[in-house]
């Protein structure tokens, strides 16, 4: 069987670059996940009366007077509610704190503001597959040097569970398992039960590699050393054997992540994740899943530009400057 | 290799034993089964549980349908009344067809601009397709499928649902297709450079031998050993992408059914659906496997001995 198959892109990542760079953007990631609700302009619930489907309002500096101002915009009336035609008034600026709404990436149906929108489920989306990706690779990791370092049957058992969840496919796995839980839960209980469905799953890939490595390291000088001076196999995993995975579990990082965003944006798509009002990347998503609604207003498309820039971070960190993505310039 | 193909098969058994019932057990043990939908009356719920066996406990149920299972007779589904294998078979086609065109399509695409990029550095095409490479390597099935069914309704050329015609491939095709082209064009761009550089290659150049045939004849078969290792990965990417591209797309295919049967607490049909999945995923890998070993000489020690 495959050793592991986390993904098509961890063939096509490195583990030098990632280990320079991975904690450090996950700790930029997290912060992001932390500061992003806080620089939404409006409540991500709020719903402005006589905005639906209100167009992306341009920023502009300078105004029909040809004088300047900070970024503002002009502000939009709605002219035809039934062919939701909006007029720009060229008389007035709005800005963010102007009784007036500026969407800068539009509004949706009820009125509410994209940006803001997407800014507040970047806590959602991305910290759903933050916290799954640090549990299951905890998980993996020590799994993996339990089962590495110890052998014998507990290796033999955890192997065998970890092979049976590698060969299954992911996504029906995941499916089955959100299903196995109530339709409909509050968002804590969505937020818990998608890391729980997501560490169970991802967690075989990192054991299987984490052990792998332990195999090696253990029988290396320097564990033998700490051995001889009377360290506990506890500590020698901890403390010897776990840090030379570092890098390893870097790469797996940067692969689960992006994994995981989809499969939150998925199954929120397709309303076993969050539930509207809760403005996760997926039920965000799931609003253009009717073609009409993407074909007319397609800045609603936003949350799907945050997630493809996203994982193009996290692609780039895994790979780095590695030549397999970026092409050699040596020769 | 008889004996790997038997070893395999085995293999794939369990896994379907396994997946049908994990999937049975957990529907048996979770709250709500079918019979409780809203907004019927309580009498009504009571018959049917008893109708189908859900007022059973959970080991029962699991034990009765496993004394059907080993009779290949995987039961009804409860919303279709139907046998569940037929029902699975159907739509379990549709995914494989439209597995399969994306990997013929992406293999189509990556391949050759692979090789293209691989051999030539410099000039503007090679750099465009190694960014647009790049940037597909990160728009994920879900998102390739939304932008491009957008993309069709606007301007109506295409089809933007449902499977009918070859026209309705297109946009399910490609967006499962796109990021896998792309990971195959970083692939096959990275080994061919290297098989150029290898001595074999200087060697042949210094005799002469045109650039053309160079890079397709004895650069190119060196450099398919890594590409063919990664499409056992392939197939599994692609099932998760095209469950997102099915939701999308309407396409009635496996993942569609399973989330329907999901959402009705349908469990016969999710472990059929289930097992479905987990037989055409364990296909697919294999059939790359075999791929690989006929391919690769150094392979076939591997696959023998898995």
């Amino acid at each position: 069987m495959p050793e592991a198959r986390p993904s098509v892109v961890a063939a096509a990542v490195k583990p030098a670059a990632a280990r320079q760079s991975g904690g450090a953007l996950f700790a930029m990631l997290a912060a992001f996940v932390i500061v992003a609700p806080w620089l939404a302009p409006y409540n991500p619930g709020r719903q402005f009366d006589g905005y639906p489907y209100a167009r992306p309002m341009r920023p502009h500096l300078v105004d029909a007077q040809g004088s300047w101002h900070a970024p503002f915009a002009y502000p939009l009336r709605l002219v035809d509610p039934i062919e939701r035609r909006y007029e720009e008034d060229r008389s007035r600026r709005v800005t963010f704190s102007s009784d007036e709404p500026w969407f800068l990436l539009g509004s949706d149906s009820l009125g509410r503001d994209v940006l803001s929108r997407v800014l507040s489920g970047a806590r959602l989306s991305l910290g759903v597959a933050l916290v799954s990706t640090l549990l299951a690779l905890s998980i993996g990791a020590f799994a993996g040097a339990a089962a590495g370092y110890g052998g014998g049957w507990l290796d033999a058992a955890l192997m065998r569970i970890a092979d049976v969840v590698i060969v299954l496919p992911a996504i029906y796995l995941v499916l089955a398992l959100r299903g196995a839980l109530p339709i409909h839960l509050t968002d804590a209980q969505v937020f818990a039960a998608l890391v729980s469905v997501l560490t169970l799953v991802g967690w075989p890939t990192a054991a299987r590699g984490v052990r792998g490595i332990v195999l090696v390291e253990r029988e290396a000088e320097y564990a033998e050393a700490a051995r001889a001076m009377g360290a506990g196999s506890w500590r020698v995993i901890v403390r010897h054997l776990l840090p030379a995975t570092r890098g390893f579990l870097a790469v797996q990082a940067t692969v689960l992540v992006p994994a995981f965003v989809m499969a939150e944006a998925t199954l929120s798509f397709v309303a076993l994740g969050f539930a509207p009002p809760a403005p996760s990347w997926g039920v965000m998503l799931g609003d253009v899943a009717a073609v009409q609604v993407a074909s007319e207003s397609p800045w609603l498309l936003a949350p799907a530009g945050a997630i493809v820039i996203a994982v193009f971070v996290l692609h780039s960190a895994g790979s780095g400057r590695d030549p397999l993505l970026w092409g050699r310039r040596d020769t | 290799m008889l004996f790997f193909l038997v070893r395999r098969a085995i293999a794939a058994l369990v896994l379907v034993f396994v997946v049908t019932s994990g999937a049975v057990l957990l529907a048996g043990l979770s709250p709500g089964d079918f019979a409780s939908q809203i907004g019927r009356r309580a009498e009504d719920i009571a018959q049917d549980r008893h109708r189908l066996g859900l007022d059973l406990p959970a080991s029962q149920q699991y034990m009765r349908w496993l004394r059907r299972a080993v009779t290949f007779d995987f039961g009804e589904s409860f919303q279709y009344q139907q046998p569940v294998s037929g029902l699975v078979r159907e739509r379990a086609a549709n995914t494989a067809i439209l597995a399969l065109c994306a990997l013929l399509v992406a293999t189509l695409l990556g391949i050759p601009a692979g090789v293209m990029t691989g051999s030539r550095r410099h000039g503007l095409l090679p750099r465009l397709v190694r960014g647009l490479s790049l940037i597909l390597l990160s728009v994920p099935p879900l998102i390739g499928s939304l932008v491009l069914v957008t993309i069709a309704a606007r301007t109506g050329w295409l089809p933007v649902s449902g499977m009918a015609g070859p026209a309705s491939f297109v946009v399910p095709t490609l967006a499962l297709a796109l990021p896998i082209a792309a990971t195959l064009e970083r692939l096959q761009s990275q080994s061919i450079r290297e098989a150029l550089q290898r001595p074999a290659a200087m060697a042949a150049a210094s005799r002469g031998i045109p650039g053309a045939r160079l890079v397709w004849h004895h650069a190119w078969r060196q450099s398919l050993g890594p590409l063919l290792a990664i499409y056992g990965v392939i197939v599994g990417s692609l099932f998760s992408g095209s469950f997102a591209v099915e939701m999308v797309t309407s396409w009635p295919g496996l993942g569609a059914l399973m989330r329907q049967a999901l959402m009705m607490r349908d469990t016969y049909l999710v472990a059929g659906c289930a097992a479905a999945g987990a037989i055409c995923l364990a296909a697919g890998v294999l059939a790359a496997d075999v791929a690989h070993a006929f391919a690769d000489p150094r392979a076939r020690g591997a696959a023998g001995r898995a």
